[in-house]
């Protein structure tokens, strides 16, 4: 790892000021992505400004119609918050199935959205659930935030401060893991709300995305056999040595029918 | 001439500067920093007694903890996050040390595994492995130890296998030694039941 400059501030404030003061600078959450890739020296910064002390960005709450959940709150917090299960039961599904137990334990949602790693599960909850991002500039539309492979719509100097979840009718998450990494090789996040059904698919592209046919079909009939007649083109679906481009788009449909039966399931 | 350790006759050789403990007094540290001349001084709570040391930026709490305080109990498997044979209580909570920056820990509490037993007593989860022998090589066990106690702490005292399989997806057993384990784990966690 290149050495760098460590700063631990308390407030939001301050982190601005340090990551905008310093054009190297990168900020740091639970650190479960970005501490492995500066091991492996594929990213050098002059300064790392941590958020984990700025403790107004952590923990969640229910506002009416939707969750509040702080870019700071980690996987483990997510999955066993009671208000969460009540909420949103998929999405403490999700955070649960995230990593590994010590992973969850640091680990944040703020911090897995910022990176926008194309095989994250928590993409396809924001996108899948239509979620706003909040930054201390501005809120961006789920459907706008993620822009591409590790790309999103932050700006410099820009910071999550946290994610606002609409409470859906029902929702469900189902992935086929990658059974070292546990990322999602596919994980698709659907949710029934009363605008329609959105369905989220991650671990396939270069980035999360809406799966249209299935959203239709199941706007008509929110059922797994609605989608028995779809099909997926792998054209463009990502394409490894765990699983091909045809291997993927095959799992997209059978794990959005997983997903559709775990919404129905609550 | 004092007698070194093979770690500091390794540094000399290779020309690194010999890890050291910080011993300066509150005074010397902001007279060093006045001067600009300082890395970090990270302290902790290690295994109960404060521990300081001056420390780089990019020093992972594993490396705190084994080159500096010589805690070597805590291994270091793969160093790419997979294993878990780093584990490490930080605050409570158990973590992966070798993917955290130490100086992200000044002024917590960190247990690390030769912190658990009572004097000569063992921790019921250690006694739990012994009589189970929940081990082939033993180079896993220290993080099995750590994640299995935050196991419980999580999921309670009484574990069946599948949970207790789940749980310790963040440790790997290279021997495959995990039938073992998991009895290990499951009677570990019945006998930290208070009484």
């Amino acid at each position: 790892m290149y050495d760098f400059t460590y700063h631990r501030p308390e407030s939001l404030a301050q982190a601005i000021e340090l990551v905008s003061a310093k054009c190297e600078a990168k900020l740091l959450a639970g650190g479960m992505s970005l501490l492995p890739a500066l091991k492996l020296r594929l990213a050098r910064y002059s300064d790392l400004v941590d958020l984990k002390a700025v403790s107004a960005l952590e923990g969640g709450r229910r506002e009416g119609d939707k969750l509040i959940i702080g870019a700071m709150t980690k996987h483990a917090a997510v999955a066993a918050s009671e208000v969460v299960r009540q909420a949103i039961p998929a999405l403490a599904v999700l955070a649960g199935g995230i990593g590994d137990p010590l992973v969850r334990n640091r680990g944040t949602i703020g911090g897995s959205i910022a990176n926008a790693d194309p095989a994250a599960d928590y993409p396809s909850s924001v996108l899948g659930l239509g979620a706003t991002v909040i930054t201390n500039k501005r809120q961006i539309a789920g459907d706008e935030f993620f822009t591409g492979l590790f790309e999103t719509a932050l700006q410099a100097g820009e910071i999550i401060t946290a994610v606002h979840f609409p409470i859906p009718l029902c929702a469900g998450y189902a992935k086929l893991l990658h059974p070292a990494s546990r990322f999602a090789l596919v994980g698709i996040f659907v949710a029934k709300t009363n605008a329609g059904v959105r369905v989220a698919v991650t671990g396939a592209g270069s980035s999360v995305f809406r799966f249209a046919d299935a959203e239709e079909a199941l706007n008509a009939d929110f059922s797994p056999a609605a989608l028995d007649q779809i099909s997926v083109d792998a054209d463009g679906l990502n394409s490894d040595i765990h699983a091909s481009a045809e291997y993927r788009a095959h799992a997209i449909v059978v794990f959005a029918k997983r997903a559709v039966a775990s919404a129905l399931s609550r | 001439m004092p007698l070194i350790g093979r770690r500091s006759w390794a540094a000399r050789q290779l020309g690194f500067s010999e890890f050291r403990e910080d011993t300066a007094s509150p005074l010397e540290r902001a007279a060093n920093v006045a001067q600009g001349m300082h890395m970090p001084i990270v302290s902790m709570t290690v295994n109960g007694a404060l521990r300081s040391a001056e420390v780089e930026g990019r020093t992972l709490l594993v490396q705190f903890l084994r080159d500096y305080l010589h805690l070597t109990g805590t291994h270091v498997g793969c160093d790419t996050s997979q294993c878990g044979a780093c584990t490490v209580h930080v605050d409570g909570v158990a973590i992966k040390s070798c993917t955290a920056l130490a100086v992200a820990f000044d002024g917590a509490v960190v247990t690390t595994i030769e912190g658990l037993q009572d004097g000569e007593r063992l921790h019921p989860m250690q006694q739990a492995f012994h009589e189970n022998h929940g081990l082939q090589c033993g180079f896993c066990t220290p993080g099995m130890i750590m994640s299995a106690i935050d196991m419980v702490r999580r999921c309670g005292h009484d574990l069946d296998e599948h949970t207790i399989r789940r749980q310790l997806d963040g440790n790997l057993c290279r021997c495959t030694g995990y039938h073992n384990i998991v009895l290990a784990i499951r009677s570990g966690a019945a006998a930290m039941r208070p009484r």
